[in-house]
């Protein structure tokens, strides 16, 4: 076999490299113009303000949307205070000893644990021990105790970059521990942790195991009242019309997934430009 | 406000701090033992050695018959399809969005990686049942699309994100001066990073395949939605098969709460807990003996 000069195969093996980079990309763009081709036809004012009709196989997605944006919203209120207290003390507080080890291999494995089992503990605890029923509120539950770990070390990570100067400038003048790290850390870190939320809310709205058991019904004539009701959500509406329901329109299954991908996707793309733009704007 | 007044708040305050850091603890011991709560009470009335060798998952069958054997070999061949091809992609990409890509173009990578990951599992499981599954079966000529196959392709792209962007994190912080020692000593750039890059970064590479598996162990809706669940021990990877995952998803609606069948899928919760622990914890050892260095 011929042996490539040092020059040649670096530019032969920058070429594979790039292909590779292709190759785990471009599914994405496919799918995401698939979506968008044959469910924009179908996505319209009417789709989302409308209640479903004649068996869900006509009419809008409006409850699916409501019952998502309900759950996500409770889910959030629930487990960022924790995950940022959580991510202050693990940041400001913890001393490098076995307590914080322990928290920490916590973190990593509660990140770890698949989405169907929370969607298990949610229905042991939740809906069957505390009695909560299939609701939002079980819902919610679960999915915070599903991200936590993720705001934990996303807002650990902003509280990390604001530099140690900042603190010592603040604690030579006197201020206190707490208000050096409400008044100093927390203002600096601010940008890191919404960014880092945001993502996380994209995430969870698109979590369809741990709702499985919780939260999500198969359909309801209604919208929510309260917390304790049960309602339909955009995934597993999603999931529902495309493997339970025969002869299904395609567009309006289209049309849903569309919807979904786009609630998920505009968030995403808002933290990560954010998240950019803070970056460029930092002074340290 | 009074000094006393002010002290006592902030106090207050740590303490809740302190407490909202022990709750990740808490809750894991919480899941680990409803689990293990639930899965004791099934393997009191059904041996757990049975459960685990068991060929046969017929929960409705009298008796009712909960092997898991076949689920667990389900699960298997699809995660190692996935890592096989997601694996070598997955370090490649990381590679050239961190040492090939000009700075403008990394930054638009590392986005659309980012987008990826935050794409819905039941929308890819749906754009895998639509296109994927039709393709898999006119290429190979088999009766079903829906097969370990197609589960793994669908697989491999979820954990993409996961393998590229902690590869990624540990290629970055290979200490710029073996690269520059490297070059110094007339290595091109390419066999820079293969003699030298690549090996510095390695444990944080295998901390990201091993989060890879994980992830994908853990998959349930887009798995549920391509492998055709059926229940049956596959003898190629062009069969359907049935993985934990999705069994306790199918099946947790109808059970009746509390009952042996119910049981029987919190038992394979623990199981899939017990995975993706271990898994998890080699991550994590090897994730800090990278940074040690």
């Amino acid at each position: 076999m011929m042996k490539l000069s040092p020059k040649l195969s670096q530019k032969f093996s920058f070429f594979i490299l790039f292909c590779a980079t292709m190759l785990a990309i471009i599914p994405v763009i496919i799918i995401v113009s698939i979506i968008i081709k044959n469910g924009a036809s179908a996505v319209s004012w009417e789709f989302l303000s409308s209640m479903p009709k004649d068996g869900m196989r006509a009419g809008g997605i409006l409850p699916a949307i409501i019952g998502t944006l309900s759950i996500v919203a409770c889910a959030i209120v629930v487990t960022i205070p924790i995950g940022v207290c959580a991510a202050i003390y693990l940041n400001e507080y913890a001393k490098d000893n076995l307590l914080t080890r322990i928290i920490k291999l916590a973190i990593v494995n509660l990140a770890g644990i698949p989405s169907v089992v929370y969607g298990l503990f949610g229905l042991g605890v939740f809906v069957m021990f505390l009695e909560l029923g299939v609701s939002i509120i079980s819902g919610a539950l679960t999915l915070s105790i599903m991200e936590l770990p993720v705001i934990v070390t996303t807002a650990r990570g902003a509280l990390n970059s604001v530099p140690q100067s900042f603190r010592e400038a603040s604690l030579a003048l006197g201020v206190s521990r707490w208000q050096t790290i409400r008044y100093v850390v927390l203002p600096n870190a601010l940008p890191g942790i919404l960014t880092g939320s945001i993502l996380s809310i994209a995430r969870i709205s698109g979590e369809t195991a741990p709702i499985l058991f919780t939260a999500a019904a198969f359909y309801v004539p209604h919208l929510p009242n309260t917390v304790f009701d049960q309602v339909m959500a955009l995934p597993y509406h999603l999931y529902i019309i495309s493997t339970q329901i025969p002869n299904m329109p395609k567009n309006i299954i289209y049309g849903t997934a569309l919807v979904l991908l786009m609630l998920v996707l505009s968030m995403s793309l808002i933290a990560i430009i954010a998240r950019l733009y803070f970056r460029k704007k930092r002074k340290w | 406000m009074s000094n006393d007044l002010r002290k006592f708040k902030d106090k207050f305050i740590e303490k809740i701090i302190f407490f909202c850091g022990i709750l990740s603890i808490i809750f894991v011991i919480l899941i680990f033992s409803f689990l293990f709560k639930e899965g004791i009470a099934f393997f009191k009335d059904f041996s757990p050695i049975k459960f685990i060798v068991g060929q046969f998952w017929y929960p409705a069958s009298k008796p009712p018959q909960f092997g898991i054997l076949s689920l667990i070999i389900g699960s298997i061949f699809v995660t190692a399809g996935a890592c096989i091809i997601a694996v070598p992609i997955g370090i490649a990409s990381a590679l050239f969005i961190s040492e090939v890509a000009p700075k403008g173009i990394r930054d638009i990578l590392k986005s659309i990686v980012e987008l990826m990951a935050a794409i819905p599992s039941v929308v890819i499981g749906f754009i895998g049942m639509v296109s994927l599954v039709p393709l898999v079966r006119s290429i190979f000529g088999i009766p079903t699309g829906l097969t370990a196959f197609s589960g793994s392709i669908v697989l491999a792209f979820m954990a993409m994100p996961t393998i590229v962007t902690i590869s990624e994190d540990a290629i970055r912080s290979v200490p710029w001066q073996y690269k520059e020692g490297a070059l110094a000593l007339g290595a091109t750039k390419w066999q820079t990073i293969r003699r030298i890059v690549l090996k510095a970064a390695m444990p944080g590479i295998i901390a990201a395949i091993m989060l890879g598996i994980g992830r994908v162990i853990g998959e349930t809706m887009a798995v549920m939605m391509v492998t055709g669940n059926a229940a049956q021990i596959p003898h190629t990877i062009f069969e359907p098969v049935r993985t934990m995952t999705a069994t306790i998803a199918a099946e947790m609606g109808e059970t009746v709460k509390g009952g042996l069948h119910y049981r029987a899928l919190f038992a394979i919760g623990l199981v899939l807990f017990s995975i993706t622990f271990l898994v998890n914890f080699i991550a994590d050892l090897f994730l800090g003996r990278g940074k040690k260095k």
